[in-house]
């Protein structure tokens, strides 16, 4: 890429710094998948990519293209609108299936379901 | 103006989504974006959701802000406990909260904010007894999460919509 040159110092770094954070933030995260037990303490640990992660590689992202067309470049926003919007449906949607499969199977991990509704399946 | 214009907020966050997507706020796109805006609000009111009532935007504004802060700080937290803790997650647990929150809205908010903030996952809330089963990373004290949860966002959501 030709265009990277063309950026001043002080941007690069700042774009660098931003790019690093978010992907030093998201491979804690993702360490984070490793090194805790169990399903439910896991679904914590991919939610710092998706936040600080994201917010900081996209302002990297925003910084490097304003300064290089001289312009606003904003439109990066709606990626984080639309990851913050997603992810919790999809993490709930997780959770809950776990924790139906644990209450079916009678685990006592799990806070037991306090109505029988909650184990019927729905049709 | 309500025949036309349904549901004047989504119209507008469409037009600003077909600006953004376009990168340009020309006369041609501001017509086309305003009219994809004002047609996808007549498909919308054809499902007849409820319509969602915000009764202070400041108070929103406010809160949106205080939940940026807090996932940056629960970033930090959860951060360090993956990586310091030489047994990370021992004190993760579930807990009941009771809730007083009933709009809809306001609880799929709700959801949302405790759900992204790393740390808390909402797991599921029990609509007849008013209950919200979460599941904590770091839960020493019991009480701190509830006192949170109730006063730093149920309490304002409350004043927001209801």
């Amino acid at each position: 890429m030709n265009a990277a040159g063309t950026l001043p110092a002080w941007a690069a770094l700042l774009t660098a710094l931003f790019v690093l954070i978010g992907a030093a933030v998201t491979l804690i995260g993702s360490l984070g998948l490793l090194r805790l037990g169990t399903f439910y303490k896991r679904v914590h640990a991919p939610t710092l990519g998706t936040t600080l992660g994201m917010v900081s590689i996209l302002a990297g992202s925003v910084l490097c293209f304003s300064v290089l067309e001289a312009r606003p470049v904003v439109h990066e926003i709606l990626i984080a609108v639309f990851v913050t919007l997603t992810t919790p449906v999809t993490l709930m949607l997780l959770v809950r299936a776990a924790l139906y499969r644990d209450r079916t199977e009678g685990s006592t991990d799990v806070p037991a379901a306090e109505v029988a509704e909650d184990l019927i399946p729905p049709a | 103006m309500s025949w036309f214009l349904p549901y004047p907020l989504l119209s507008a966050a469409l037009l600003a989504l077909w600006l953004l997507l376009n990168q340009s706020v020309s006369p041609g796109h501001l017509v086309l974006g305003s009219v994809l805006a004002v047609l996808a609000s007549w498909a919308m009111a054809a499902l007849r959701p409820e319509k969602p009532r915000i009764r202070r935007p400041g108070a929103a504004l406010r809160l949106a802000g205080m939940v940026l802060i807090d996932i940056l700080r629960s970033n930090l937290a959860v951060g360090r406990i993956i990586v310091r803790s030489r047994e990370p997650g021992v004190n993760a647990g579930f807990l009941t909260i009771p809730l007083d929150l009933r709009d809809r809205q306001g609880l799929a908010v709700l959801s949302v904010i405790i759900t992204s903030t790393p740390g808390t996952i909402w797991v599921s809330y029990d609509a007849a007894k008013g209950t919200l089963l979460l599941h904590v990373l770091d839960l020493i004290d019991e009480t701190v999460w509830v006192r949170t949860i109730k006063d730093r966002y149920e309490r304002r959501l409350m004043e927001i919509f209801e």
